[in-house]
C-alpha cells in the first residue's frame, strides 16, 4: 500500500463512478479508490481475488466493450472508466439438504430458470475466474453434478454472471446447489473417516493418551523424534 | 523489470542440478539461534508490557497493546457516544463474526434449539477462512493417528500448546470432516473416488492434509454460508460489535453493534455470546505486509479484554514464509505452503539454497529474513526485498501439468501480471499471516468471562507459539462446533440478565491508575489505507 508514490509522469487518468481522477500507474482499482480518498466498506474483501466482494464493471479507452473484473486484481489504465458492483440481486432458492428427495430432478423445481439458458455465452465472457459457466449450467440441468463441481471449483460467488445472464438466472447459486448435492447424495462416504471416528469412540488411543498427557516437555520431544 | 529477469537466470540455470536434493534440517540448537536472531517475535523493541487488564505486565507488540489500552467507543468520559441499552434483539446466542468459526457455531447452536443471531462486520463469508489455500489437517489415514497429529502439532508449537485443547482438536478432527462432508463439502478424492486424498504439509510426519485443490477455504466457506442461509439463521451484515455488555457480576450479557449503513447502534441481549471475529493481520504488526482479509483487525481482543477476559500468547504471530514481494499489486498475498510441499525451492540472490523448505514456518521465515538482512535478497522495483521461490521445480519433480492441476489459483493470480509460474521463479518475503495467540478458552470455547465464548483465530492456546499448516481450518470447525453447542446448552438454563456497560467504569479506573490518557478507540474495525494527502490533489481539473 506504500508503493503508490509515483511521479506525475507515471499517472493515468481514470473515471471513478463518473468522476475523473489522476492516479499512479500500476495500481489496482481498489488501490485507486484509496488513492482518491474513497473509504471502502462495501466492495472490498480478501484483496487476493478469491472472495468475490469487489466486482467491478469498466470500459477502456477506444473500446465499446463493457468489461467486468475484480477490483483487487484489475489494474488501472489510462482512459479507464469504472464502477463497483458490490452486490447483484440474485434469485436464490431456499432448500434444506435433508428435505431433498431427488437432487437432480429437484434442481428445476428450485431453479426453473436454469432450463432457460439460450447459450448467449455472456456468463463465460464475464467470469473473472475463467469458468465455463454456461456448460456448468447445462451440466446442472442434465444432472452431471460431477462435471459442475469440476468446472466451478474456483467460483468466488462474485455474482457477475448474474449481472449479465439474459435468462435472469444465478449460475453461481445453481452450481452451488449441484456441488452440495453431489457431496451429500452422490459421493461415497469415505470409510477411512468413519473407521477413525469409530476407533476414537472405542477408546483405542486412551492408553497412549495417558502416557502423552502426563509427559513433560523433554519426554514429548523424545516421542516426537520417534513419531514416524 | 528487466533486472529481475536477468537476476532470475541464476535460478533457472541451476534448476536441473537441484532436482531431488533435500536441504538438511537444522539441528535444534541452530534452529533456536536462528529464531532468536531473525524471527520478528524476538525483536525486543517491537514489544512492550500491556499496562492494564488481566494480562497487565505481560509483553505484546505495540500494535496490540495500543488496541488493549484504547478507549471504548461508548465511553462517555472521553466523548464516546451514549447508547440506550434497550435491546433491539433478544436471543439465546449471539455470534459475532461470519467466517468459518462463526458460521459453524451458528449452525450448531441452531441445531441445538437455540435462537441465534449472527452479526458480522462485512458480509457473511468475508474472512481469512475463504482465503485458506493449503488444506485442512485430520488424522484419517490408517497409518496415521490422533496421537501423531498431536505430537506434530506440539513440535510445531514449540511444546507450548494447551494439551487439553490440542487433544480435543486432533480427536474431533475426523468428526469435523464428517460434518463437512455431510454438508456437501467436496474434498479431493483418491483415484478410486471412495476415499479422501491426503497430502503432505510442512512439519508433519505423515501426509494428513485434506484439500479442495488450492481452494480449500473457499469451498468450505461457500458451503457453510449456503447452509447458514438455508437454515434461515438471522444475519446482520455490515454490523460489527463495538462493545460487549455485562451484568453486575461481570458476566457477558450481549453486545452493542454499529450499523455501518446508518451509523445507528443495535443493542443485542443474549444469554451467551460467541466471539468469532478472526485474526489481526491488518494491524500490520511491525510494519509487515499481510496475507489477511481486509476485516482482520483483531476486534475480539479489545472487546473481550475490556470485559476482563484473559489473553494467551499475545506475544507471538505467524509470519508466513512465502508472501509475494513482486509483482507489487500482489504484495503480501500468500504463495501456499502446498507449493513447497510439492517441491518448490527457496534460493537467495546468488542462487544458493539456505534452508529446508519444509521446516516449521517460523524457522523458514527467519531464514528468509536472515538472507535479506545479510544482503543476499533481491530488491524489487518498488523497493521491497525478497528471495526466489523456484516454483517450476514442482513440475520438474512431479511431472508437467502438476502446477496446472493442483495450483490453478496460484497460476491464475500470477498470470494476471504476466508471470508464468510453470517457467519462472517468483520473489517472496515473510508476510504477517496468523495470530498464534488470542483470548484464552477452555475445551468448550468459554473464555475466563462467564457466558462469553470465543472460537477460531480470535482464541489462543491451541496452537502454542506457532500454528501448523492446515490446523486452523480444523480449529474453526472443531471449536466452532464446540462453542456453538456449549453456548446453546448454557443458554437453556439461563434467563436474560441485566445489560450494562459497568465493566467500562472498572476499565477506566485501571487506565487512570496506569496513567494512560488513551485517546484512540478500539476496535478499529476498518483498516485505513486512504491516501488523504494525495486524495486532495488527485481529482482531475
Amino acid at each position: 500500500m506504500s508503493s503508490t508514490t509515483a511521479t506525475v509522469s507515471d499517472r493515468v487518468t481514470v473515471e471513478i463512478m463518473g468522476k475523473k481522477y489522476q492516479v499512479p500507474q500500476g495500481i489496482t482499482v481498489i488501490q485507486a479508490m484509496w488513492y482518491t480518498g474513497h473509504e471502502l466498506v462495501r466492495g472490498i474483501g480478501c484483496l487476493g481475488g478469491v472472495c468475490g466482494a469487489c466486482g467491478i464493471v469498466y470500459r477502456t479507452r477506444d473500446s465499446y466493450e463493457l468489461k467486468n473484473g475484480m477490483g483487487c486484481t484489475t489494474l488501472v489504465e489510462d482512459g479507464m472508466s469504472f464502477a463497483m458492483i458490490p452486490h447483484y440481486p440474485a434469485s436464490r432458492a431456499h432448500y434444506k439438504m435433508s428435505e431433498i428427495q431427488n437432487a437432480k430432478e429437484d434442481l428445476v423445481t428450485y431453479y426453473p430458470e436454469a432450463a432457460r439458458c439460450v447459450n448467449c455465452n455472456a456468463c463465460n465472457r464475464v467470469c473473472p475466474q475463467g469458468i465455463d459457466v454456461r456448460t456448468s449450467v447445462w451440466c446442472a440441468v442434465f444432472g452431471d453434478f460431477q462435471e459442475v463441481a469440476d468446472l466451478t471449483i474456483n467460483c468466488n460467488m462474485c455474482g457477475l454472471c448474474v449481472s449479465r445472464c439474459v435468462a435472469d438466472m444465478a449460475p453461481n447459486l445453481i452450481a452451488l446447489y449441484a456441488r452440495r448435492s453431489l457431496g451429500v447424495f452422490y459421493q461415497p462416504k469415505p470409510e477411512a473417516v468413519l473407521n477413525r471416528i469409530q476407533e476414537i469412540k472405542e477408546g483405542k488411543y486412551n492408553k497412549e493418551w495417558d502416557k502423552i498427557l502426563t509427559a513433560d516437555e523433554k519426554k514429548l520431544k523424545e516421542l516426537c523424534t520417534t513419531n514416524k | 523489470m528487466a533486472d529481475l529477469k536477468i537476476l532470475q537466470q541464476v535460478v533457472e540455470n541451476s534448476r536441473e542440478s537441484r532436482k531431488g536434493y533435500t536441504f538438511p534440517l537444522l539441528p535444534p540448537e541452530e534452529r533456536e539461534t536462528l529464531l532468536q536472531k531473525y524471527h520478528p517475535d524476538y525483536r525486543a523493541d517491537a514489544y512492550r508490557p500491556v499496562r492494564v487488564g488481566p494480562n497487565a505486565g505481560e509483553k505484546t507488540v505495540h500494535e496490540v497493546a495500543d488496541l488493549l489500552e484504547a478507549q471504548s467507543p461508548l465511553w462517555s468520559g472521553s466523548g464516546g457516544q451514549a447508547v440506550k441499552l434497550d435491546p433491539d434483539y433478544t436471543v439465546d446466542v449471539l455470534i459475532i463474526g461470519g467466517g468459518g468459526a462463526g458460521c459453524t457455531a451458528a449452525l450448531i447452536a441452531k441445531e441445538q434449539g437455540a435462537s441465534v443471531l449472527l452479526a458480522t462486520k462485512l458480509r457473511v463469508g468475508d474472512s481469512n477462512t475463504v482465503m485458506a489455500e493449503g488444506g485442512m489437517q485430520a488424522a484419517i489415514q490408517p497409518e496415521d493417528s490422533p496421537i501423531r497429529h498431536y505430537l506434530d502439532t506440539m513440535r510445531g508449537g514449540h511444546f507450548k500448546n494447551d494439551p487439553q485443547l490440542l487433544k480435543v482438536l486432533v480427536e474431533e478432527g475426523p468428526t469435523a470432516i464428517q460434518w463437512l462432508l455431510d454438508l456437501g463439502v467436496l474434498f479431493d478424492r483418491d483415484e478410486s473416488g471412495k476415499n479422501l486424498r491426503v497430502r503432505s504439509g510442512g512439519a508433519t510426519s505423515t501426509p494428513r492434509l485434506l484439500t479442495c485443490r488450492d481452494y480449500t477455504g473457499l469451498e468450505i466457506m461457500r458451503v457453510l454460508k449456503d447452509a447458514l442461509v438455508n437454515e434461515e439463521i438471522p444475519v446482520l451484515e455490515y454490523c460489527p460489535a463495538i462493545e460487549l455488555l455485562s451484568d453486575p457480576e461481570g458476566f457477558c450479557t450481549g453486545a452493542v453493534l454499529k450499523n455501518f449503513d446508518n451509523h445507528q447502534f443495535i443493542v443485542v441481549a443474549a444469554k451467551t455470546v460467541i466471539l468469532a471475529t478472526g485474526g489481526s493481520g491488518r494491524l500490520h504488526i511491525q510494519g509487515f505486509p499481510t496475507s489477511n482479509h481486509f476485516g482482520a483487525t483483531g476486534d475480539a481482543l479489545p472487546l473481550a479484554y475490556r470485559l476482563g477476559a484473559r489473553l494467551r500468547f499475545m506475544d507471538t504471530f505467524q509470519y508466513h514464509p512465502t508472501g509475494v514481494s513482486y509483482p507489487e499489486p500482489m504484495a503480501g498475498i500468500l504463495v501456499t505452503e502446498g507449493i513447497r510441499s510439492a517441491g518448490a525451492q527457496l534460493l537467495n540472490l546468488k542462487g544458493d539454497r539456505f534452508i529446508n523448505e519444509m521446516d516449521t514456518r517460523d524457522v523458514v521465515a527467519a531464514a528468509i529474513i536472515r538472507e535479506c538482512k545479510e544482503g543476499r535478497g533481491i530488491t524489487t522495483p518498488s523497493g521491497r526485498v525478497g528471495v526466489w521461490l523456484d516454483i517450476p521445480m514442482v513440475d520438474l519433480a512431479n511431472g508437467e501439468g502438476t502446477l496446472e492441476k493442483r495450483f490453478p489459483n496460484m497460476m491464475k493470480q500470477f498470470s494476471r501480471y504476466g508471470i508464468d509460474i510453470r517457467k519462472e521463479p517468483v520473489l517472496i518475503h515473510p508476510t504477517l499471516h496468523y495470530q498464534n495467540g488470542g483470548v484464552q478458552i477452555d475445551v468448550d470455547g468459554e473464555s475466563t468471562v462467564r457466558n462469553l465464548f470465543v472460537a477460531g483465530e480470535a482464541s489462543g492456546g491451541l496452537h502454542g507459539r506457532n500454528r501448523l499448516m492446515g490446523n486452523s481450518l480444523l480449529d474453526i470447525v472443531v471449536f466452532g462446533r464446540r462453542a456453538g453447542r456449549a453456548a446453546a446448552q448454557r443458554a437453556r438454563n439461563l434467563r436474560h440478565r441485566p445489560l450494562s456497560l459497568s465493566h467500562l467504569e472498572t476499565f477506566q479506573e485501571e487506565l487512570k491508575r496506569a496513567g494512560i490518557a488513551a485517546r484512540n478507540v478500539s476496535p478499529i474495525l476498518i483498516p485505513d489505507y486512504v491516501h488523504r494527502e494525495e486524495a486532495a490533489t488527485s481529482q482531475k481539473k
